[in-house]
């Protein structure tokens, strides 16, 4: 495409005078309001942009921006692409270490994992589209975010999915629930991507608002990753993929909205993946960037060609034009806003090399797709967007990306709840009478479906294609074998994976919540012997303009960023999705971590289940008895308060320490982490996990319950041989981590023998039992634990 | 130019899941007369201009070569003429 | 010897089938694009699985029209061994190189998850080290693996020894609850009457290694390179012989074909 500069700047001074006749005409022409009407209306309201907004618009452009220029700064300034509440948040986070290779601010962040690999990972949310459609909400979730990984030259392996539903009881949460589990699954097996671990919970306070975070891992040599940069005055622009329609039309701002009963007559701005046209997308682009003549590439996201190529220019400082009757259209009559905006899904924006055009249209041709040149990159930091050869919309390019947006630090104030919750004091609830009523409360939470098995969820899900997955879903975390140098000769990597988050902790205190879903995730990975690499974090919040809610941001961000940097695990990229409120309700503050961890041999790896008749069972870790905010008090009581479990930051990273030495000595048999339900969970999953019993012996010092079902933090609870037991507790004395021994693995049902601990410190001795012995048969737990989500499914 | 509705049935006796779902769905929101429901697909497949015995011949084969599996779908189809400013 | 991974628009379990190929059996492999006409110089081809054309209309109704579909059905009638694994199974009845067809899921959820299946038969080239009635434990990953075929197909699969695979509990029994789809009789894989064109939903290149959780699915790989170094023993010896003979020729001397 060639402009000849004095067309160029003639154009350039018609679209600055938004008095002259053309232009004016031209709006006409569209049906479009022209910049006065813009001004004399405040038409930038209903697009989501403040009054002060559009006046620093003004001053940036000079002059009144025109409808598509609107669109393209309402969009781009919004929330979900400008993190304009978050920025300033983000730079707490530690984002670097010996092994970032990229951390925050191109599509995913870049860990080396050795012998010139690298693994590429980011958490993306899709919770306001799901919440409308969740079919193609998740679906297209799914799509964007495993874009975002191959754009970097990394092949996508895995998918990890972090889910909040309100309860199972509503039948319309059962439609989000089961769509939303279709969608992950319809397009992800359908990409022969495979779906290896996640969680799933279950809140009232999602009832209207369900969470769909997805986090994408891929693999990459780290001399091929690419990256999204609009460099080399004069290099060709190209689109790239499927056609662009009407779809998705200010998808961006519907997410920075809150969502009321109208947001289903949204269902337009849903929309509708092709996981088809993406499989081939992942295979072409891949061989693109392997040919070398890729400079840049980037997804088409949110504000599809607006936001790919402001971005672009943007990290590159150079500028972009491009003319977009050269973009492949699915829909007549589209207006240059609508085509600025669409976000008709699996598209991109590639930069070729000028002069090897026709190399990539091979390739992508070969794979059945369009790859067309509608412009080129530029010197002059404008984004430039013409019709024909006439300007329809001409902005600084970096002024529409989160450089140029603009940065809120609102009011932040501590929730008046909190002094309520906090003075909760569980001590004072009526105690289960009995081994009978403490064993049905166990086998309440084991049937609980934040609790209970996720097989319903993880058997839709394609968790094997790429045979690579050594730990799939149920695990601790997953386990992924990496082939690549070393394989044949000596020891096989292998990477885990885990996604986690607990928002009532935070809801209960943002700061220790954020704490814990960091040193969660990592104690996760530990348990299957990988060692902690880096983090994504996804942070899902109500409407951030409400001081409560800025707190609970900053908070919770605080408590991410010092787990983090205590446990040298970096934040390398990720996603905020804020305004999650429903008639104005929020959402329990639920920042989802991700995290990455290296197994430099995966033969020696753990799982969480029981192995073996007469291995004995220990409890790493403190001794805790701390109900608060915990499964128990809600599933049993029907209370949601109290603290969260403290955290102490120290302890936890020399039980990790501690877990992962003992692994790769070859001295543990299981290792699984104690967390919602307590030890009893915890022990009940071990054995069900291995089909085999267990009889212990629980000493407490208050409750009975509180030891029981108390969420105490940095507990591990592992099986050993009897011989290796010794060998264990000399290394824990090395990390000064108390090793508590529990009893042994057999038999045919859980066994659990209370003994109360004197005043004195003095256990009871065996048989004078307090309240008794608890037992509960395989079973009944693996009934109540394994078939419970299908149960509420099958209503 | 011609338009072909067509649309593709699972045989009678072939069991559909889809059809049994859906039946369970409405029963349970109160539609307690409805008694069968199948499911099926509908295409719409626009033809050039040529006449309507070859039209039908060449649809007929479409249908049986791809737009259905003869070993567990039938098909049946109209066929409709379009004035020629549908062409596209 | 050689084997053909043809690769689908779509197709997602290629690099899979590739890998075991070669790096777990030790074989060669090679990709083979859909558009290719020549198959020449190949022992074995392997439809593999995946989503060939998103599954768009029906799993497998486009994909049987590519291009190289012609040469897979020349390389069959010339008594080559071809095995079509998941969509590749589904592409084969498409293709009608395999009789029936496919409903979706008894319960309309896809389903992954490990499946037990035993071996009906060893007459084929995929099953030749398999004793009759042995149980292989084999994942399925699949929306619409519901076989389906009439009565009177039904009788002629049996009749003609054409089914490979059932679907069983670990201790090897047919039971309602060992079906993971609905198939009919618990169908998980068959072959033609000639036995050298193979289909099955379950996935046997996802179980070659034991880090995976299964290491049996390398016999139905390892069966198809025995079979062909006793045919080209056979071929040396000009010996015109049906693969059953074959077969017994190798157990009587002790061969490669012993039972595992």
């Amino acid at each position: 495409m060639s402009v000849k500069p004095e067309a160029t700047q003639q154009r350039q001074e018609a679209i600055s005078q938004h008095q002259d006749p053309a232009r004016r005409r031209d709006a006409t022409r569209r049906r479009e309001p022209t910049s006065r009407q813009i001004r004399e209306e405040g038409l930038w309201r209903a697009m989501g942009l403040r009054d002060e907004e559009y006046r620093q618009i003004v001053e940036i452009l000079g002059r009144e921006p025109n409808y598509t220029e609107l669109g393209m700064y309402a969009v781009l300034w919004s929330e979900h692409c400008a993190y304009k509440h978050t920025r300033p948040l983000f730079k707490l986070f530690p984002t670097s270490g010996p092994r970032i290779l990229q951390g925050p601010g191109e599509n995913a962040g870049v860990v080396d994992i050795g012998d010139g690999q690298a693994v590429v990972f980011k958490v993306e949310s899709h919770n306001h589209p799901s919440a409308v459609e969740p079919y193609q909400g998740a679906a297209t979730g799914v799509g964007g975010i495993v874009r975002d990984i191959f754009t970097m030259g990394a092949r996508p392996v895995a998918v990890l999915d972090s889910l909040r539903f309100g309860s199972l009881e509503d039948p319309r949460v059962r439609y989000l629930f089961s769509g939303v589990v279709s969608g992950i699954s319809g397009y992800g097996n359908c990409l022969g991507l495979p779906t290896v671990g996640g969680e799933a919970y279950f809140d009232d306070c999602y009832a209207q608002n369900p969470l769909v975070n997805v986090m994408c891992v891929g693999l990459a040599k780290q001399d091929e990753i690419a990256l999204a940069s609009a460099k080399g005055v004069g290099n060709p622009v190209m689109v790239v993929g499927a056609t662009t329609g009407r779809d998705g039309i200010h998808g961006a701002t519907f997410a920075s909205v809150e969502l009321n009963e109208r947001s289903e007559e949204k269902r337009p701005s849903v929309q509708v993946g092709d996981p088809f046209t993406e499989k081939l997308l992942i295979e072409a682009c891949l061989e693109a960037i392997r040919s070398g003549a890729v400079v840049g590439i980037q997804d088409m996201g949110a504000a599809g060609l607006t936001s790919s190529a402001s971005e672009m220019a943007g990290r590159a400082g150079s500028g972009i034009e491009m003319d977009i009757a050269l973009v492949p259209r699915r829909e007549e009559g589209m207006t240059p806003y609508e085509m600025m905006l669409s976000e008709s899904q699996e598209r991109m924006l590639v930069v070729p090399q000028k002069g090897r055009e026709e190399e990539l249209m091979a390739i992508f041709a070969r794979w059945g797709l369009q790859a067309v040149v509608v412009g080129r990159v530029t010197d002059d930091g404008l984004l430039r967007v013409t019709e024909n050869g006439e300007v329809v919309a001409e902005v600084p390019a970096r002024s529409l990306t989160t450089d140029g947006a603009p940065v809120y630090r609102p009011e932040a104030r501590r929730p008046a709840y909190l002094d309520e919750l906090w003075a909760f004091d569980w001590r004072k609830l009526p105690e289960p009478e009995g081994p009978e009523a403490l064993g049905a409360a166990l086998l309440t939470l084991l049937a609980a479906p934040t609790i209970a098995s996720k097989e319903w969820v993880y058997r839709q899900y394609d968790y094997m294609v790429q045979t690579n997955t050594v730990a799939g879903p149920g695990s601790d975390a997953a386990v992924l074998r990496v082939r690549g140098p070393g394989n044949g000769k000596g020891a096989v990597k292998g990477i885990s994976l885990t996604i986690d988050s607990n928002g009532r902790y935070c809801y209960l205190d943002p700061f220790t919540g954020g704490r814990i879903a960091v040193a969660e995730a990592a104690r996760n990975l530990v348990c299957t012997g990988a060692e902690p690499l880096a983090v994504t974090d996804g942070l899902n919040f109500g409407n951030p303009e409400k001081p409560e809610i800025y707190w609970q941001l900053t908070r919770a961000v605080e408590g991410i960023a010092s787990a983090c940097r205590e446990l040298g695990t970096p934040v390398v990229g990720g996603n905020a999705s804020l305004y999650n409120e429903t008639n104005g309700e929020a959402i329990y503050p639920t920042p989802v971590i991700g995290m990455v961890g290296l197994l430099a041999d995966v033969e020696r790896r753990c799982t969480s289940a029981f192995g073996r008749e007469g291995d004995r069972i220990v409890l790493l870790g403190p001794v805790g008895e701390e109900l608060g905010g915990s499964e128990y008090l809600k599933q049993v009581h029907g209370i949601v308060a109290g603290r969260p479990p403290a955290l102490d930051l120290d302890m936890e990273k020399r039980v990790q320490k501690l877990c992962l030495a003992a692994i790769h000595r070859g001295l543990l048999r299981s290792a699984h982490d104690c967390a919602e339900g307590g030890l009893a969970v915890a022990l009940a999953e071990s054995c069900i996990g291995g089909n085999i019993g267990a009889t212990v012996r629980l000493p407490y010092r208050e409750r009975a319950d509180a030891a029981l079902f108390g969420e105490s933090q940095s507990r591990i609870l592992v099986s050993v041989a009897p011989e290796n037991l010794d060998e264990l507790r000399q290394l824990a004395g090395g990390y000064a981590v108390p090793v508590l021994p529990l009893g042994e693995v057999g038999g045919a049902g859980l066994r659990v023998e209370l003994a109360r601990i004197e005043p004195e410190g003095r256990i009871e001795p065996e048989g004078q039992t307090g309240p008794g012995t608890i037992y509960l048969p395989l079973e009944a737990m693996v009934q109540n634990w394994r078939e419970s989500i299908a149960r509420y499914m099958k209503k | 130019m011609w338009l072909a509705r067509i649309r593709v049935m699972l045989k009678k006796g072939v069991l559909d899941p889809q059809g049994k779902a859906v039946l369970g769905a409405l029963q349970t929101q109160g539609y307690k007369r409805v008694q069968e429901v199948r499911v099926g697909k509908y295409l719409e497949v626009r033809l050039h201009s040529m006449g309507r015995i070859e039209a039908e011949a060449e649809v007929e084969e479409m249908c049986r070569r791809l737009l259905s599996n003869p070993v567990i779908e039938e098909f049946s189809f109209e066929l409709d003429e379009l004035p020629e400013s549908a062409e596209r | 010897m050689k084997f053909a991974i043809v690769v689908f628009p779509g197709s997602n379990c290629d690099r899979d089938c590739f890998y075991a190929a070669r790096d777990v059996i030790g074989q060669e492999a090679e990709f083979v694009w859909h558009t290719h006409r020549d198959l020449s110089g190949f022992d074995c081809v392997i439809l593999p699985g995946g989503f060939s054309y998103g599954d768009y209309l029906r799993s497998g109704a486009i994909a049987r029209f590519a291009p190289v579909m012609t040469e897979v059905e020349r390389f069959a009638r010339a008594g080559g061994p071809v095995l079509g694994i998941c969509n590749g199974f589904q592409i084969l009845l498409e293709a009608g190189l395999l009789p029936g067809a496919m409903l979706r899921n008894r319960d309309l959820q896809f389903r992954c998850e490990e499946t037990f299946i035993r071996v009906e038969t060893s007459r084929t080239p995929f099953t030749g080290l398999c004793r009759e009635g042995q149980v292989l434990k084999v994942p399925i990953a699949h929306g619409e693996g519901n076989y389906f075929i009439d009565e009177a197909g039904l009788k002629d699969l049996e009749a003609n020894r054409q089914i490979v695979f059932r679907y069983t509990d670990a201790s090897g029994r047919v039971t309602p609850e060992s079906n993971p789809n609905g198939s009919v009789s618990n169908i998980a894989g068959i072959c033609n009457r000639q036995g050298n064109v193979v289909g099955l939903m379950p996935h046997p290149e996802r179980s070659c290694e034991g880090m995976l959780g299964s290491a049996d699915g390398r016999v139905i790989f390892e069966s198809v390179v025995a079979d062909l170094a006793g045919r080209g023993v056979a071929r040396a010896a000009n010996a015109l012989m049906d693969r059953q003979t074959i077969h017994q020729v190798e157990k009587a001397a002790g061969g490669a074909s012993g039972c595992r």
